[in-house]
């Protein structure tokens, strides 16, 4: 289908796609690599009166400073999967970039627009909260603020993000050198949407996982950290943690079904997730 | 209209200047204003790679990138694309292989498969796969697909045909 008209407007910096959202609230949308706003407009989900295009406002920096990874808003996917510092400092975003759609997507998807999104599905959003990651958020009234991403997401395609504010950036805790971090997930097809899917990190030391965090996706209303998990998981050797984290499983997780893929089996193909993300990271 | 905009871009490496609608996406753009029909829409909502074109060197889905937004980009569709000799063993090896039948998916096929055979060395039939994974094809089965492009990576690489 095509999309309902709109206005466009093209910001010409960071402050001017701000003081676009004061004018406009509600009745705006930014643009960013529109690989699911302009699918949205196309198939008339979303009408918006004016798109606020951020695309060429630069902050499409990768930076690794002072311990941490900074990701600006308009880092493509596929930016950041080419990215040796982001290998380096946080190898699970790394690991995370070829489940993400398909090539020609990432070229133009950004990781702002994809934790402003807030699908429950995707890999952003649970990385930022395997990691507690730092959003970095702006408007024009209230100037910047920052959200950890364990406040960042509020609910179905829901976020912190107000309608006034603008994802800056997401900031990253560089991985210490006993961590480990991991991205996997199950999908029917590669680049689409997680049946299940986990991000996780823990430290290894002595053969023993400690501090697990693990942040599922596909799998509620929002990435849901597996809380039980962990403590199942705290202390014990690589095999024994991987089986009580798997089996804990069942009291952070309550996944929906839907037509496909009935509730129960994505809890089950979670728990295979887990024991293969722990298991992953003795290898 | 809502406030038609005006772009300026290169074309298969000629300049372009028009007025657009801002909901007017690319592909559209490319059919209606310019009579560049080799790029397809299937869906709309970027699931099945027909429109996929290169927008600065890179492959894009062209439905979902406003013309707008192309404004002083160079964008390259199969027009320009096949008349390029560099191509010349990709289109030869799609027709040895059978790689098309109605040839509505196959533009947007050859823009990937050039992608990732730009990227140099011979790739693996998964590699393959997962980088056309998001290019349907409702004729071939992909399995000529994959045996055209593979046989392309291994010639250009010098290495015996599979
Ligand atoms: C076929 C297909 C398959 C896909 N598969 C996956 C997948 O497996 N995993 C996955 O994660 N994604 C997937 N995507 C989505 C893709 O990753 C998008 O790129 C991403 O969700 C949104 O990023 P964007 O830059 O394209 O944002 P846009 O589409 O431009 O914007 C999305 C939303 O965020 C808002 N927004 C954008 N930038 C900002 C900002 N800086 N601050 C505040 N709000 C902002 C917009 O107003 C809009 O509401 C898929 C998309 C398609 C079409
Ligand atoms: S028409 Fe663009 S992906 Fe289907
Ligand atoms: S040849 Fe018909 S869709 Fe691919």
């Amino acid at each position: 289908m095509k999309a309902a008209a709109f206005r466009y407007a093209r910001a010409t910096s960071a402050a001017h796609a701000q003081a676009l959202l004061a004018e406009h609230g509600e009745d705006a949308r930014l643009l960013a690599g529109g690989q699911s706003l302009l699918a949205a407009l196309n198939l008339r989900l979303s009408e918006p009166a004016i798109l606020i295009d951020i695309g060429r406002i630069g902050h499409a920096a990768i930076e690794a400073r002072d311990g941490r990874l900074r990701l600006s808003a308009l880092a493509t996917h596929a930016a950041i999967g080419r990215s040796a510092a982001v290998a380096e400092a946080a190898p699970m975003l790394a690991q995370a970039v070829p489940h993400i759609a398909h090539p020609a997507i990432r070229n133009r998807g950004t990781i702002g627009g994809s934790l402003a999104l807030g699908d429950p599905a995707a890999e952003w959003p649970a990385c930022a909260l395997a990691l507690n990651a730092e959003i970095v958020l702006a408007s024009a009234a209230r100037g910047e603020r920052r959200v950890s991403a364990e406040d960042f997401f509020l609910g179905l395609y829901s976020t912190a993000c107000a309608a006034d504010e603008m994802v800056l950036a997401a900031e990253f805790p560089a991985t210490a050198p006993n961590e480990r971090q991991v991205c996997l997930e199950l999908a029917r097809r590669r680049g689409d949407y997680a049946l299940v899917g986990v991000a996780a990190s823990a430290k290894l030391e002595g053969g023993r996982i400690s501090g697990l965090r693990a942040a599922f996706f596909g799998v509620g209303a929002t990435p849901v950290l597996a809380r039980e998990a962990s403590r199942a998981a705290e202390g014990a050797t690589v095999a024994e943690a991987a089986r009580a984290a798997a089996d804990a499983l069942g009291r952070d997780l309550d996944p929906p079904g839907d037509p496909t893929t009935d509730g129960a089996t994505r809890l089950r193909l979670a728990r295979v997730l887990m024991r293969r993300a722990v298991e992953a990271m003795a290898a | 209209m809502s406030g038609a905009v005006e772009i300026a871009l290169t074309v298969n490496g000629e300049a372009v200047r028009r007025a657009v609608d801002p909901r007017l996406h690319l592909v559209d753009f490319l059919r209606s204003e310019l009579g560049l029909t080799g790029s397809h829409l299937g869906c709309e909502h970027g699931v099945c790679g027909a429109c996929t074109v290169r927008l600065d060197g890179e492959t894009v889905r062209g439905c979902l990138v406003l013309a707008v937004q192309a404004d002083g980009a160079a964008v390259e569709t199969i027009e320009g694309l096949a008349a390029d000799p560099a191509w010349d063993d990709l289109r030869a090896a799609f027709v040895a292989r059978n790689a098309l039948q109605c040839g509505y998916c196959t533009p947007g096929m050859l823009a990937s498969a050039a992608e990732l055979l730009a990227a140099g060395g011979v790739p693996t039939r998964d590699a393959i796969r997962d980088h056309l994974s998001g290019n349907y094809c409702r004729c071939t089965g992909y399995h000529a697909i994959v045996d055209a492009v593979e046989s392309v990576a291994r010639a250009r690489a010098g290495a015996p045909a599979a």
